[in-house]
Formats: structure tokens, C-alpha cells, sequence
């Protein structure tokens, strides 16, 4: 998808179309990546979206299917892992229990020779700048978790590697350690001034620490870009409901600068979308003015919940025709409150829809029915042809989704569940690896197994 | 009733039966071997039977002969056990475990039979029995317990040290030095101790391996032990052989202890 334009010579790492099967699972799908030297990038995704795979790619470990990896221009794509100029730093940091701390922070440099003074010299350095000194005999086991990664930290920097790979280095700690190891990694970053290429599914970390943030789901980058353009611009649902809090809802451009959504139209500052174009439109929970009085408010509501979140209050409004919002403030409302919300046109995002409705492939089965995503639907082919290709259609409120996966004529899992102020869009992936789109208004749960059922009359058929 | 509920449900109820047997089989028979030894044919008190072992030149002997014998089988064991214990450990060639089946498999036949069969083969090749037959049985005899105990402790290993290792720039034969050998040693010591201390005790094996003609500190015992005249020296040599077991088993869980803390077992 989109790639960050930058004059070729500032580059370290080029990823360059790279694909990745684990048998006929596909966990990375044409990745490209271009990374300057000394960024801080970081590559956001929730947990099986292909982050950790593709740091496995760039430190070796694992081979690219497709594509290559290009290393200050030359091509590493099947370098073997010890003879790459890159470190890793391991999220469970694998340190080796037969040596103390001072051998396992050496052992890159006793492997390369060097002189002993040199490598206590640098050693040591390295201790200091995790701020372990004095632990160097210390048996790695007798640490705790936050001291063993500053280990492993060392372990990896004192090599000098160009770029160092983090592979969420701080998920196994606790909060306030994990904060405090953050600003140590910024600090470090910034006095060592190499690459550093992190891992995480905490996107407050990945806003905390990153210049560049690549977010990634389903083996596909979705976006990338500064944390301020990640978290003001998002660039589909997908980006928009993983980075922070944010109310995404369905709408229409009406014409350039007015949009409507939620039955209001409302004045933004968008444009080139089209007359009548769908698009979905995000509002961060922040961004929505809430007050007591209702006479110059744009919407009229009752707050339904309210939950102090330390330092704002976190408020669900419900609106007069169904559709709820959350709104973050730092005055409460109490439940039941009528309460007036006003948005600022620059406060609304427009993103252009990536689909309407269900597009699939299908064949004609027989007079009365289709064969698609694996498995066969009634519905009236009109007289086309046994064996014909056809694309079919269905509406994104037209698939029935059943608790016992049994009673489908399809099984899936809900992926993403996307709420979209009055109903859920759910992500559904069969068993055959098809994507499902489905509005609902019933709750389902990330993972849920589902049957999944379409009526004839729902099927409309394209002809090819 | 409820008392009886208690009685029974107390963990030292049930251990009761084990204590019995334990002091009639184990300690009952360690005490007899204890006071056999210190005693001659009339029952009065000696220590002639331990000057015996050291003045009487053939029981000596045949002690660092079998203790030889147990190091050289050790040897050959780990030198066979532990690449196929590396080569077991690789999940590749390994998948459905049933190399490692096929390498324990012959654990489950009796050891005397197995010995027999040996014997068999080698009267069928022709090969001539003796020094040659002894070590080839013994290594083949245990075998399976140097293997499985070095398997088990590689198959612990956490392959991201393995990553780690290669990370900081190791090639194979360095991964292999550095972290995967150190870290599989406590298994070797665990293998050593399930071969080396048996077999300075066998005495069935060498004599079908060597007809009659090697006879190993065992041999010694049993020949001593059935007779009634010599029946207190046997006593004093199992004395001998039990201390020096015993000695080497708390080497062993020491070396073994220090590996352990280092987080492997």
C-alpha cells in the first residue's frame, strides 16, 4: 500500500515486495518498506497480522517466499542471521543461563576476536548505558525481568550493530517499569544514533516512541506515517479504530466540504471525493463538545454511561435516533443527562470507503444453485449455464450469522469488530481464507466461531 | 469412623507399608552387609577382610579392571549417545518420535537376553569372544541410557538462545560450542551416572561375553558372596563397591546441582 517517498540514498533497509507463506497460510502479502538510517520505526499490529515474522525476515531467521531485502543497498535477502550487521533483542530475552552478565554481553565480540581489553572496555559501557553497572558477575537468573532485557539490551548494542531489531522488548514487564524503559530506549536511541526497528502491539507505545509508524494487519501494511498522521489521519477503519479511541460511523460526502452522517449533515473541511460518494467518517471521542444546554448544540443526546479514566471522564451518549457516541471530556455528566454535542468541521475525518457490499466469484451449479467460498448456495441463476463464472453480490446486512457453526452453509471466525455508532461491521474469515463482510446488530466476540448463512433473494447476481 | 477418616487420610498412614518394606529390604540387608564385613567365619570382629582386598592382589586388580572396563563404555556411549541425541532433538528428523521409540525400544527386553543374543551373533560372524565381545555388549546394553537423558535435556533448550546465539554472529559450529553443548551437559552427567556406576557392577554380561575368561568386579562379589567360607570378604568388597558408588553419585548430584542452577533442568 503506501510507501514513504525518500531520496534513495538515505535508506538502510529496503523491503522490497515481500511475501511470506507458512505452508498455504500467507502471513505477509507484498510488503513494502523503505527505512531511513536512524528512524525510529515501528511496526504496530495486533498479535498474528505478520509484525513478528517480518522482523524474523530482516534478522534472518526466517526467508522472504517473494520479494527482497535490501541492506544499504545490497541485497541480504538470503544472508544467513550471523553475518548480518543487525542485533535483536528478543521479547523473552534469551539469555544464556550458563553465563553471567558480563559473558553474555561479550558474547558477540568473543566471537568476533576481540582483544580482551577491547571488549571489556566496551562491555562495560554498555552496562552503563542500561545502567547495570556493578552486575557484571552476576548469575542472569538472579535478575528480574526489567534487568534481564537491559541485559539483553546491552547484549545486542554493545556490537554496534546499524540497525537493531526489538522484538517487543517491554511486552513481559509491568506498566510502570514499561514506561520508564521506554523513555530509556528514546534516550538510547538518541545517543546511539543507529536504526532501531521495534515491534509492538501497544500502539500508546508505538505513539510514545516511534518517527515512523507502519501499522500492519492481516500481513498487509495498512498505513505509515508519523504518530500524528497515524492518529489524525488515519487511512481506513482498520488504522483508525487500533489507534487510540475513535467513533467511526457510516456517512455520505454529499458534495466537497459536507458530509453526512448519523441523519445530520455536517460542514468538514474534506474534499474530492465525489457528489454522493460512501464514505466512513471518524471522530475522535476528544474532539466532540459536550454541555449542559442543548439550544446551539449540532446533536441532542443522553449520556447512558460515565467512567472516570484517571484524568478525563469517558461518556457513551445515546442520540434521540439510536446512534451512540463516546465522548471524552474532562467535566462528567451523569447518566441520564441531557446533554448538547457540538463537532468541529476540522474535527471531522473523511476516509473513502474501501467497499460497499460483498463481491464474490461464483459458478453455476445447477438451476437452483451456486458453488462459492467453498461451499453451495441456493439461488436463481436465470438460466445461465451449469459451469458458468459469475460474480455475485451480497449487501454487508444480508448474511445471517449463526452461533452453531453447524446450522451454516459456511464456516468462519469474526476477525474485526468495527462499532459503528448504531451496529457492528464485523470481519468474517472462512475456512477457505475468504473475507466476509457483515453488519449486525447483534454482539459478537473477537474469534467467535460462526455459521454463515445468505438467502437466495440476497444473492445478486453480476454477469461476467 | 471419623477417626479412622483421619487416620486414613494422613499422608504418614500411607507411608507406613513403604517404611516397613524399605527397612526390611533395603536397610535390613545394608546393616547384614555392614556387619558381614567387619566379621570372619567365627563371628568375631575383623578388619581382615578389608586387608585381604587391598594385600590379595586379584579382587584389586579385577576393581580397576572393571573400573577401567566402566570408563571405557562410558566413553564409547557418549561417543555414539550424544550425536544421536543431537540429531533426535532436531524436530526435522523427528517429527513423529518414532527415531526415538527406535532408540529406546530395545530398553524393554531383558537385558540377559539381549546379552544371549549378542553372544549369538557373534559366534554366528565368527568373531571370537572376549575383551572385544565385553565392550561391544556393554555399550550396546547401555546404550539407550546415554541417549534418552541427553535427548531430554536438548529437547529443553530454547531455541531462541539458539536465534540469540546466531544473532550475535555464531555460525553452526559456534551455536553447537557455545551454547548447546554447555547447555546439554547436564544431561551427559545424568547419562554417565545410568552407565558407569552399572557397569562396574554387571557380572551375568561378562561372563557370556567372554566365556568365563573376563570377570568383572560382579563376579567377584557373587563368586565370594556364594560360598560360605568366603561369605564375609564378599561383604567387605560390596562394602567397598557401595562406598565408591556412593562417593561418585555425590560428585555427580553436586556437578549436577551447579548445572541446574543455571536454569536447565
Amino acid at each position: 500500500m503506501a510507501e514513504v517517498k525518500v531520496e534513495p540514498g538515505g535508506n538502510i533497509i529496503d523491503i522490497k515486495h515481500v511475501s511470506k507463506w507458512f505452508g498455504d497460510k500467507q502471513v505477509l502479502d507484498d510488503v513494502s518498506l523503505c527505512i531511513r538510517k536512524g528512524e525510529f520505526v515501528t511496526i504496530l499490529g495486533p498479535s498474528g497480522c505478520g509484525k513478528t515474522t517480518l522482523l524474523r525476515i530482516l534478522a534472518g531467521f526466517d526467508t522472504a517466499s517473494e520479494g527482497e531485502i535490501l541492506l544499504e543497498g545490497s541485497d541480504i535477502t538470503q544472508t544467513p542471521p550471523h553475518k548480518r550487521p543487525m542485533n535483536t533483542v528478543f521479547q523473552r530475552y534469551a539469555l544464556f543461563p550458563h553465563l553471567n552478565v558480563y559473558d553474555n554481553i561479550a558474547f558477540g565480540l568473543k566471537l568476533k576476536k576481540e582483544k580482551d581489553n577491547i571488549i571489556e572496555n566496551r562491555v562495560r559501557r554498555a552496562l552503563k548505558m542500561v545502567g547495570m553497572t556493578d552486575y557484571e558477575h552476576r548469575d542472569v537468573n538472579s535478575l528480574s525481568g526489567g534487568q534481564q532485557q537491559r541485559v539483553a539490551i546491552a547484549r545486542a548494542i554493545v556490537n554496534q550493530p546499524t540497525v537493531l531489531l526489538l522484538d517487543e522488548p517491554l511486552a513481559a514487564l509491568d506498566l510502570k517499569m514499561r514506561k520508564d524503559m521506554q523513555m530509556e530506549l528514546k534516550e538510547m536511541h538518541k545517543t546511539l544514533g543507529i536504526t532501531f526497528i521495534y515491534v509492538t502491539h501497544d500502539q500508546e507505545e508505538a505513539l510514545t516512541l516511534s518517527d515512523t509508524i507502519v501499522v500492519m494487519s492481516e500481513g498487509v501494511i495498512q498505513q505509515i506515517g508519523t504518530p500524528t498522521d497515524i492518529y489524525n489521519e488515519p487511512e481506513n477503519c482498520f488504522v483508525a479504530d487500533f489507534i487510540g479511541e475513535s467513533n467511526i460511523l457510516n456517512g455520505t460526502m454529499i458534495e466537497d466540504r459536507l458530509v453526512r452522517f448519523m441523519g445530520t449533515e455536517f460542514k468538514c473541511v474534506d474534499e474530492g471525493f465525489g457528489e454522493n460518494a460512501p464514505v466512513d467518517v471518524v471522530i475522535r471521542p476528544e474532539d466532540i463538545y459536550i454541555m449542559a444546554h442543548t439550544e446551539n448544540a449540532m446533536l441532542q443526546g443522553r449520556v447512558s454511561s460515565c467512567i472516570f479514566k484517571g484524568v478525563h471522564y469517558e461518556m457513551i451518549v445515546q442520540l434521540a435516533n439510536g446512534y451512540e457516541l463516546m465522548v471524552q471530556d474532562y467535566n462528567a455528566f451523569e447518566p441520564d443527562t441531557e446533554v448538547g454535542l457540538i463537532i468541529k468541521p476540522s474535527d471531522i475525518h473523511v476516509m473513502k470507503k474501501e467497499r460497499t457490499c460483498n463481491t464474490f466469484d461464483a459458478v453455476v451449479a445447477d438451476e437452483n444453485h451456486i458453488d462459492m467460498l467453498g461451499g453451495t448456495f441456493e439461488c436463481q441463476p436465470h438460466g445461465l449455464e451449469k459451469g458458468t463464472e459469475i460474480k455475485v453480490e451480497v449487501a454487508f446486512d444480508k448474511i445471517d450469522l449463526t452461533d452453531d457453526k453447524e446450522d451454516g452453509a459456511l464456516e468462519g471466525d469474526v476477525r474485526l469488530i468495527l462499532y459503528k455508532g448504531n451496529h457492528y461491521h464485523l470481519t468474517i474469515v472462512t475456512d477457505n481464507d475468504d473475507y466476509l463482510y457483515v453488519d449486525t446488530n447483534d454482539v459478537w466476540d473477537d474469534g467467535d466461531m460462526v455459521g454463515i448463512n445468505i438467502l437466495p433473494e440476497d444473492i445478486r447476481i453480476i454477469h461476467n | 469412623m471419623n477417626k479412622l477418616i483421619k487416620i486414613f487420610s494422613k499422608r504418614s498412614t500411607w507411608a507406613t507399608p513403604y517404611a516397613i518394606f524399605l527397612m526390611l529390604f533395603v536397610v535390613l540387608p545394608l546393616v547384614l552387609i555392614g556387619v558381614y564385613a567387619f566379621m570372619d567365619n567365627d563371628g568375631a570382629f575383623t578388619v581382615a577382610n578389608f586387608v585381604k582386598f587391598v594385600e590379595q592382589p586379584e579382587a584389586f586388580n579385577t576393581f580397576i579392571y572393571s573400573v577401567a572396563v566402566a570408563i571405557v563404555t562410558t566413553f564409547f556411549c557418549i561417543l555414539l549417545g550424544y550425536p544421536a541425541a543431537y540429531i533426535l532433538s532436531n524436530k526435522e528428523f523427528n517429527r513423529s518420535k518414532t527415531m526415538v521409540l527406535l532408540f529406546i525400544l530395545p530398553m524393554w527386553v531383558n537385558v540377559l537376553i539381549r546379552t544371549l543374543a549378542t553372544v549369538s551373533l557373534f559366534d554366528i560372524t565368527g568373531i571370537p569372544l572376549g575383551e572385544g565381545a565385553l565392550l561391544f555388549g556393554l555399550t550396546y546394553d547401555f546404550l539407550p541410557f546415554m541417549i534418552y537423558p541427553i535427548y531430554n535435556t536438548m529437547m529443553k533448550i530454547d531455541k531462541n538462545l539458539i536465534e540469540a546465539a546466531q544473532d550475535l554472529g555464531a555460525n553452526q559450529m559456534r551455536v553447537f560450542l557455545k551454547v548447546i553443548l554447555p547447555l546439554s551437559m547436564p544431561g551427559v552427567v545424568s547419562g554417565i551416572m545410568m552407565v558407569f556406576l552399572p557397569t562396574i557392577s554387571t557380572f551375568a554380561i561378562s561372563e557370556l561375553l567372554t566365556m568365563n575368561d573376563i570377570r568383572l568386579f560382579g563376579s567377584i562379589i557373587q563368586e565370594n558372596i556364594m560360598l560360605s567360607d568366603t561369605m564375609n570378604y564378599g561383604a567387605a568388597l560390596s562394602l567397598v563397591m557401595l562406598l565408591i558408588i556412593g562417593a561418585t553419585s555425590a560428585l555427580g548430584n553436586d556437578s549436577e546441582e551447579e548445572m541446574s542452577h543455571g536454569g536447565i533442568i
